[in-house]
């Protein structure tokens, strides 16, 4: 049962997480965009989505804080990066810009390729070659 | 500020965001990660950029197996909700180009630095996420009520 559970866990995880987004309409670009949009007719939907998710993850990802291990006994991989640097920021605005022009997310857009959304594919290939662009421009360093 | 009220959908949004929250936790209590997507597309591909074998990024494939099923496993319920990408192809490009770079240099996007990262309270997160925020709001105002389009 175990055994069953961890492997099928993140399976579970991702499928949960790809139904959440369609039912709060975050896999519509137009959507997203009417969020973004502080000067226009304003939907404010995205922020009770992020206000949602915060407030349920908020007390188990507490909990985790304190352990060395998950349920399952496995270390929990807390990311290590420290320090707010122009990485973190500059990469902040980059994402904006894009999120900003098509209304997509790296998580959406990958639900919405499977929707089939017309179009989505382009904004995917190009989401892709700019992951492993970095990876890229990094090794050479 | 004026709030287009028939498209607002607090409780849909509510309901989803409770979802992706779930989700996000049972991955961090059962698979000890964090449920960002970036990480999650990162990860197996440099790994097949540099062919190094798959095996070790397991979570994170079967996670994309999820997230691709998803509106496959909601139509066999329901119609899946209507969507408009209006982005011609020369935006989506950039787009796509500009969230692919920009997260993999901030380590994260909506999911890891926007629901994860704020609710580990990581300071590095906020700052993320206030940035990205930033931008987007500004990228939407200066497309339709500076360029008109």
């Amino acid at each position: 049962m175990d055994r069953t559970l961890k492997a099928l866990a993140p399976l579970l995880a991702g499928l949960v997480f790809g139904i959440g987004l369609i039912a709060a309409g975050m896999t519509d670009p137009a959507k997203v965009q009417a969020f973004l949009d502080l000067a226009g007719a304003w939907d404010p939907s995205l922020a009770l989505v992020m206000g949602g998710a915060i407030a349920v993850a908020l007390v188990p990802f507490g909990w985790a804080k304190r352990q060395r291990r998950t349920l399952m006994g496995e270390p929990v991989q807390w990311p290590t990066a420290r320090g707010i640097d122009a990485r973190l920021l500059g990469g902040g605005a980059l994402f904006g810009i894009g999120w900003g022009l098509a209304g997509l997310c790296p998580g959406p857009a990958i639900v919405a390729l499977a929707a089939g959304l017309e179009g989505v594919w382009i904004f995917v290939l190009a989401m892709l070659a700019g992951l492993l662009l970095v990876d890229l421009v990094d090794a050479r360093r | 500020m004026q709030i287009d009220w028939p498209s607002f959908t607090p409780m849909a949004a509510l309901a989803g965001g409770v979802l992706i929250g779930a989700a996000s936790a049972l991955y961090l209590l059962l698979a000890g990660r964090i449920a960002g997507i970036t990480g999650i597309l990162a990860g197996p591909l440099a790994a097949l950029a540099q062919r190094r074998p798959l095996a070790l990024q397991r979570p994170q494939l079967l996670f994309l197996v999820g997230l691709l099923a998803a509106p496959l496993v909601w139509r066999l319920f329901a119609p899946l909700p209507e969507a408009t990408l209006s982005a011609g192809t020369g935006v989506l490009v950039a787009a796509g180009l500009l969230v692919g770079v920009g997260t993999r240099l901030a380590n994260g996007c909506t999911s890891g630095h926007g629901v994860c990262g704020l609710a580990r309270l990581s300071p590095r997160s906020l700052a993320n996420v206030l940035v990205f925020m930033g931008a987007g709001f500004a990228t939407v105002y200066v497309v339709r009520h500076v360029m008109g389009a």
